[in-house]
C-alpha cells in the first residue's frame, strides 16, 4: 500500500529512469489496448472484487438501494420518478444537463434532482448517502461500456479536463499523462502505475478503507505531486472526469470496483 | 449507520455443516491515528459481534483497534433445527444492532 506523502521520493526514481521524455504528442489513447486498473491488481484483490458477497462496495450499493426507494420528509422518492432504475446511464455520465446546460458527473446529477426534482438540499460530496447512491447507479451499469458524449456544449468541457490532464503541476512538476500515459504498466514503489481510468468508481480503496469517489481519487494524485488539489465537486475536475471517460470509452464499467 | 450482509443458507440438511458470513459497515477507527492537522482521530469501533441459532450462541467475537474497516466475518456451525440466526453486533458506546435470517432444516 502505498503513503501519497511518500509519493516524492518514488517519483524522483521514476523520472530519473524514463529515457528524455518524448515530445508531449497529445494522444488521447495512446495504449494499444486498454486496460481497466482491475489488470493491474493482484488475484486476491480481484477475487475480492468478484465475489459480490464480500466485496465491501456492495455495503454502499445496497444502502443507496435504500435511499433510492425511501421517501426523505415530504419529497417523493428517487425510485417514484425513475420507476424502471437507472440501468445504463451511470456510463454516459458526465453529461450535458439539457436544462442548464451544465455538464454534470453523476455526483451532481444525482443532487441536482435532490434540489429541482425534490426540493431537498444538495448532499455533500463524499457524504455517504451520495457515494451509497452513485455506486447504486453506477453499479446498474456494471459490465456496460463507457461511452461519453464530447461533442456540442460538452466539447470545451472536453477541452478543458484535457488541458488538466497534460498540464505538469505540483512540486513534482508532473502531469497526469505522464504517469498514466507514459509510464502505465511501471512500477512506482510498491504500486503499478494503471492507465489511470475513472471505470471502476465509486470504488472502494483498501488505502481509504472505504468508498470514494473518483474525484476523491484524482485528489489523491494531485496531491501525490504535492499539488495544491481542487475542492471536490469542482467543475474543472468534472471537466477531467469527461476527458477521462472519453479516453477510455468502451472499456466496461467495474463499480464497486477495489483497489489498493 | 449500520448496514450489514448476511449470507446464510435458506435450507440446509439435519447434521450439515453450514457457512455463515456477515460483512459489517463499520469504520473501525483505531483511535491511533492522526487526521490532516495533527488532531487525534478518536476510536470508533465495534467492541462485540454473536451469532445466534435459534436462541443458542454459536460464535462470538471480542474486537479491538487492530481489525480493519468493514469486519468481514466467517464461520461454521451444524444445521440441527428451523429456526432465526441472529446476528447481533456491538460497538464501543453500547449502541448495538442486529439482523436475523430463517433457516430450514430437512
Ligand atoms: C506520479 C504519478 C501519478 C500522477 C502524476 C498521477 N497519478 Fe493517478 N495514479 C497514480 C498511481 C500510482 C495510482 C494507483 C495505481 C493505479 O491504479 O494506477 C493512480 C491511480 C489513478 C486512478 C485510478 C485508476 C484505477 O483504476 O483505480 C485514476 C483515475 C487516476 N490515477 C487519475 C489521475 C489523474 C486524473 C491525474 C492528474 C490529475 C493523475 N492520476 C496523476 C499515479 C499518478
Ligand atoms: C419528481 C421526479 C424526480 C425525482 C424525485 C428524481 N428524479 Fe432524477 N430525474 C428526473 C427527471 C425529469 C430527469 C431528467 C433530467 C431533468 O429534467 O432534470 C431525471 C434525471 C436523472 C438522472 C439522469 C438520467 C439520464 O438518463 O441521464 C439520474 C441519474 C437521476 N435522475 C437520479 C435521481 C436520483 C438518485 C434521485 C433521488 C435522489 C432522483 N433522480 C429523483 C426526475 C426525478
Amino acid at each position: 500500500m502505498i503513503r501519497l506523502s511518500g509519493l516524492g521520493l518514488a517519483l524522483v526514481a521514476v523520472a530519473a529512469c524514463t529515457p528524455a521524455a518524448p515530445p508531449e504528442t497529445h494522444l488521447d489513447a495512446p495504449f494499444e489496448r486498454l486496460q481497466s486498473g482491475y489488470d493491474f491488481l493482484t488475484p486476491e484483490t480481484q477475487a475480492l472484487q468478484d465475489d459480490t458477497f464480500s466485496n465491501p462496495g456492495y455495503l454502499w450499493v445496497d444502502r443507496g438501494a435504500e435511499l433510492f426507494n425511501t421517501s426523505d420528509a415530504d419529497a417523493p422518492s428517487c425510485a417514484s420518478c425513475h420507476t424502471t432504475g437507472l440501468a445504463g446511464v451511470a456510463a454516459s455520465y458526465p453529461a450535458i444537463d439539457s436544462d442548464s446546460g451544465q455538464l454534470l458527473n453523476l455526483e451532481g446529477r444525482i443532487n441536482t434532482c435532490r434540489e429541482r426534482h425534490q426540493h431537498l438540499p444538495a448532499l455533500d460530496y463524499e457524504s455517504d448517502a451520495l457515494r451509497a447512491l452513485s455506486a447504486y447507479i453506477a453499479n446498474q451499469s456494471h459490465g456496460l461500456p463507457l461511452s461519453v458524449d464530447i461533442s456540442g456544449a460538452a466539447a470545451t468541457h472536453y477541452a478543458n479536463g484535457r488541458d488538466y490532464f497534460f498540464t505538469r503541476r505540483g512540486q513534482l512538476n508532473l502531469s497526469c499523462h505522464q504517469c498514466h500515459d507514459q509510464n502505465a504498466g511501471k512500477r512506482l514503489r510498491g504500486d503499478t502505475i494503471s492507465q489511470g481510468h475513472g471505470n471502476g468508481f465509486p470504488a472502494y480503496r483498501l488505502e481509504w478503507q472505504t468508498l470514494g469517489s473518483l474525484q476523491r481519487r484524482i485528489f489523491d494524485c494531485d496531491t501525490g505531486v504535492r499539488a495544491e488539489p481542487l475542492p471536490l465537486g469542482s467543475q474543472t475536475y468534472i471537466d477531467l472526469e469527461l476527458y477521462l471517460s472519453a479516453r477510455a470509452n468502451g472499456l466496461a464499467m467495474e463499480s464497486p470496483a477495489i483497489r489498493r | 449507520m449500520a448496514s450489514i450482509r448476511l449470507s446464510v443458507p435458506a435450507t440446509a440438511k439435519r447434521g450439515d455443516v453450514i457457512e455463515l458470513k456477515a460483512l459489517i459497515q463499520h469504520p473501525m477507527e483505531s483511535g491511533y491515528r492522526r487526521g490532516s492537522r495533527g488532531e487525534a482521530i478518536p476510536r470508533n469501533i465495534i467492541t462485540r459481534f454473536e451469532c445466534r441459532y435459534d436462541g443458542e450462541t454459536v460464535f462470538a467475537a471480542d474486537f479491538h483497534p487492530g481489525i480493519a474497516a468493514d469486519p468481514f466475518l466467517t464461520f461454521h456451525t451444524r444445521a440441527t433445527r428451523s429456526g432465526p440466526v441472529l446476528f447481533r453486533w456491538t460497538d464501543q458506546h453500547g449502541e448495538s444492532w442486529q439482523e436475523t435470517a430463517m433457516l430450514t432444516v430437512t
